[in-house]
């Protein structure tokens, strides 16, 4: 069986560099990483074995891969790994997978954006080949024979016409002496001859160790001689410590002291917020310490922030003109005719609200700070940004900073924020020994990078067909971007997702963005803006459905239009997406004529308070839709008999990985749309924990959820993120189906059903 | 001093008879099998059986267990009926959560061979996984219930 040895504890961790250095050995170490990749980074070193070492292949026959990005649930380090191990032609049961710590030799590694597959199948496909190429090399030279004359079978070099084989570790030695080829002298396999992509049989590689309880999380990650922080954390933002009292807290057991963390000078990007933390012997005596802990702060600007009135803020802007981010046709002219014969004009508002990540393994991080240089372990989607952070937080540099990445329990993107990681480093410099800063699920709740809060106005001309002629969509959001420039109010970076890019046949259309000042940490959450931008573009072409007294799935298809390339207006890394991912609204059809037919669409009988809705969105360039059916009972309560998903992601790597995560896009979207709310009062973070911060449990789940993949051959696109975006407006329209009651803001438990 | 046994090994304690069951597992006994997740017995990570029952031993105090039989997921027999299952089905996604309900999953199928989809419902709703794995769940419980069956006759 497998070990993961690669997500080792740190005490017990044997360096991937110092193995392969053994003599035998075969590394291949050739610079793989695109050139602009290189760009933004610092001039990358010239010694021969200091970039990328990507696998090594020891004289036993083991192939040890590595893993440059993290794993969160995703399946991205099975993935890549598996894309390598297929142009190889390896016996995926002798890979064994090495975890990267953080280093730009790797190029980019945040996991983030559902883009580790999509940015990285060309390069691990090429890291395969190159050393295929290699081994067949090494085995003709040993048996004189050219290299073309010979292949492959999993972990063995063929030469069929004298009938001889040589191990790939028998090899490896040889191999290794060889020049690295040139990208044009290294074939990669035909489709046809795939081993591992697209296979249904691909599975986790950390499945056995994840069900036996050996799996290595942030949670469980130690270093010899550490300590335990809990650290009380400003309640509003920005907020500093005016005096504090320990004396209570020093008296509980277990308790060693108490340490202040400095706040962040703003932006507050991902330094520590400040606060006390209390060193214990354990977690549950730092805990407790901490509840004894007599603290008073100052004031922040932030302490202003109330959700009911941020609300009417956001929807007063939304109604204002904003910042034009996409403009077809000229909407104000066919508006103008308003009241003129065949003009029906349709306006509708949609509210969605703040959402917190809430992985299941709250914040945790353990670091050690010696001499300059720290060394950290941490559940991160973003091991170069702990280096980053840390370097800037403590004045060191981020070469000093090696970041290890064990598994995350859950991302959704909370853990592309390495705060945490930061505070351990300081209190580990602080207190001069190894620390375990580790976060209650109630520290997660209150001190998120929150998703943000949305206000978006939508206006249509409809004609006598029911088609609109034009369509408006404004939005109104604290952009991300504030969390690194406290003056940003304009989502500009984050129209991509989901709103400069309706893909509707609407000769007339404009979509504007509306300023909104941030008062908490705002972040990426598990496909971010799209999930508000989707619910109300959805929720909208629903409500012109309707209002034409059409079948929704039908007028979504009118409004999605002919199969074409949609013409978008897009700079930087959207325009470069757009070359290669052209808008394909033919393969949007695709999608929702799927979904409509497995779902039954308009077979069915759907007795009283049933009801189906669907929605349909492209995302992380994927093509996604979703048909929900709901059951709304005499209480108002809402049930989810079923889900049924389509999606075209291009080539996929592991088809069953997929569907999971697209079985789970489902619940995650049911949390955000049945209960997901965070609301401030003052500044603070009203909820707390699983009480008030409801997620789906098994018994409001969705009781039967299909997800239907695509053959495509398209290059891969995102499979992480794109499943949430549709499900709440298919939920809502269902609703709306099954009660006739309209839902414009999310959550659903905001409307009385009945 | 608790005197009490956890995976069949005595085990003794003198710390804060406050401390929940959990990090006593987790920090002073090594067993980080059993995980984290809200600290208020709402979301089932940390579930642990106690005397056979699955009991959230993040609200569990030291104190309570004196004399206790505790099992955690290091505990169980090796390749579980349930673990089994889990793997066929690659329930899984980040795995957190997945050995606070596997252990909730093998308590259910000790008590009841063969549960209804409304028995899970009612077994397993205190275990959250964020990454949405119920239907997996639910598909690798009926399946560990016939791999039960299946030895219980051999």
């Amino acid at each position: 069986m497998k070990r993961n040895e690669n997500v080792s504890r740190p005490v017990s961790r044997r360096g991937f560099l110092h193995g392969a250095l053994v003599s035998g050995v075969f590394v291949l170490s050739a610079r793989f990483i695109p050139e602009p990749l290189w760009a933004a980074e610092d001039e990358p070193s010239a010694a021969p074995f200091e970039p990328n070492l990507w696998l090594s292949i020891a004289p036993d026959g083991t192939v040890t891969i590595v893993a440059h990005r993290s794993e969160m649930g995703c399946g991205s380090r099975t993935a890549l790994p598996l894309i390598v191990a297929d142009e190889l032609d390896a016996d995926w049961s002798r890979v064994k997978i090495e975890q990267a710590v953080g280093d730009p030799k790797y190029g980019e590694q945040d996991t983030d954006g559902s883009h580790s597959v999509r940015s990285n199948f060309d390069l691990m496909r090429q890291v395969g080949a190159t050393a295929r190429v290699m081994l067949i090399s090494a085995a003709a030279a040993e048996w004189n024979v050219a290299p073309k004359e010979c292949t492959t079978e999993p972990h063995f070099v063929l030469h069929r016409a004298s009938a001889r084989r040589l191990g790939y570790g028998e090899v490896a030695a040889a191999a290794a002496k060889l020049a690295v080829p040139k990208k044009e002298d290294v074939p990669l396999k035909p489709r046809s001859e795939w081993r591992y992509i697209g296979k249904e049989t691909n599975s986790l590689f950390d499945l056995s160790d994840i069900v036996t309880g050996k799996a290595v999380f942030g949670m469980d990650a130690t270093m010899p001689g550490m300590v335990y922080a809990s650290i009380e954390h400003p309640p509003v933002l920005g907020q500093k410590i005016t005096t504090y009292d320990d004396k209570a807290a020093l008296k509980v057991p277990g308790v060693q002291r108490t340490l202040t963390i400095e706040a962040f000078k703003p932006p507050h990007q991902f330094q520590p917020l400040g606060g006390v933390a209390v060193i214990a012997d354990n977690t549950w005596a730092a805990f407790k310490g901490r509840k004894s802990l007599k603290i008073e702060w100052d004031t922040s600007p932030h302490a202003v922030y109330n959700s009911a009135s941020f609300r009417k803020t956001l929807e007063a802007t939304s109604r204002q003109p904003g910042k034009v981010v996409r403009n077809v046709g000229d909407v104000d002219a066919v508006f103008r005719k308003s009241g003129e014969p065949g003009v029906k004009i349709i306006e509708a508002e949609y509210y969605a609200p703040h959402l917190a990540h809430a992985s299941m393994e709250p914040p945790v991080a353990v670091a050690e700070y010696r001499e300059g240089k720290v060394v950290a372990w941490a559940p991160t989607q973003n091991p170069q940004a702990v280096q980053e952070t840390i370097a800037v937080v403590l004045g060191i540099k981020k070469e000093d900073v090696t970041c290890h990445v064990t598994l995350l329990g859950g991302g959704f993107g909370r853990k592309s924020k390495p705060d945490q990681v930061a505070e351990a480093a300081v209190l580990s410099k602080k207190l001069g020994k190894p620390v375990k800063v580790v976060w209650s699920r109630e520290d997660d709740i209150h001190f998120d990078f929150f998703h943000s809060v949305a206000a978006m106005y939508l206006k249509a001309a409809v004609a006598p067909d029911g088609k609109p002629t034009a369509w408006l969509q404004r939005t109104v959001y604290p952009p991300i971007n504030s969390t690194f420039d406290v003056t940003a109010t304009y989502a500009d970076d984050e129209m991509g997702l989901g709103w400069n890019n309706l893909p509707f046949d609407i000769p007339n259309h404009r979509a504007e963005n509306g300023p909104a000042d941030y008062h908490v940490r705002i972040g990426w959450l598990r496909s971010v803006a799209n999930i508000y931008h989707a619910f109300a573009i959805h929720s909208f072409a629903d409500e012109l459905a309707q209002s034409a007294n059409k079948d929704s799935v039908e007028y979504l298809l009118d409004l999605i239009g002919p199969p074409r390339i949609v013409a978008l207006d897009l700079k930087g890394d959207e325009a470069e997406d757009a070359k290669n991912y052209p808008l394909d609204t033919a393969r949007l059809r695709r999608v929702v004529e799927i979904a409509a037919e497995k779902s039954g669409w308009g077979k069915r009988p759907m007795g009283k308070g049933r009801g189906m809705g669907i929605a349909a969105h492209r995302a992380f360039l994927t093509y996604v839709a979703t048909v929900v059916e709901v059951e709304v009972d005499s209480q108002g309560q809402v049930h989810i008999p079923g889900v049924w998903t389509a999606v075209d992601a291009g080539t996929v790597v592991s088809p069953d990985n997929i569907r999971n995560q697209f079985e789970g896009a489902a619940v995650f979207g049911s949390s955000l749309a049945l209960f997901g709310e965070i609301t401030a009062s003052n500044g603070v973070i009203d909820q707390s924990n699983f009480h008030n911060y409801q997620l789906t449990r098994m018994n409001r789940a969705p009781r039967h959820i299909e997800a239907h993949i695509v053959q495509s051959e398209a290059p891969p696109a995102g499979v992480g993120e794109p499943g949430v975006p549709p499900f709440a407006p298919a939920l809502t329209n269902a609703v709306f189906a099954a009660t006739r009651k309209r839902v414009r803001e999310l959550p659903l438990s905001k409307t009385k059903l009945v | 001093m608790i005197r009490f046994k956890v995976n069949g090994k005595e085990r003794t304690f003198d710390g804060d008879p406050d401390m929940p069951l959990l990090w006593y597992l987790r920090d002073v006994a090594e067993l980080t099998g059993t995980k984290f997740g809200c600290g208020m017995g709402l979301c089932g990570a940390c579930t642990v059986h106690q005397n056979g029952a699955a009991i959230r031993s993040c609200s569990t105090a030291m104190k309570e267990v004196s004399g206790a039989n505790i099992i955690t997921i290091e505990g169980i027999e090796p390749m579980h009926p349930v673990q089994k299952a889990w793997m066929e089905i690659r329930v899984p996604q980040c795995g957190y959560c997945q050995t606070g309900q596997i252990m909730q999953a093998v308590a259910l199928l000790k008590n009841n061979k063969n549960p209804s989809d409304q028995d899970i419902d009612v077994a397993m709703s205190g275990n959250i996984c964020r990454c949405g794995t119920y239907q997996r769940i639910r598909q690798a419980i009926h399946q560990a219930a016939k791999y039960q069956a299946a030895k219980g006759t051999a």
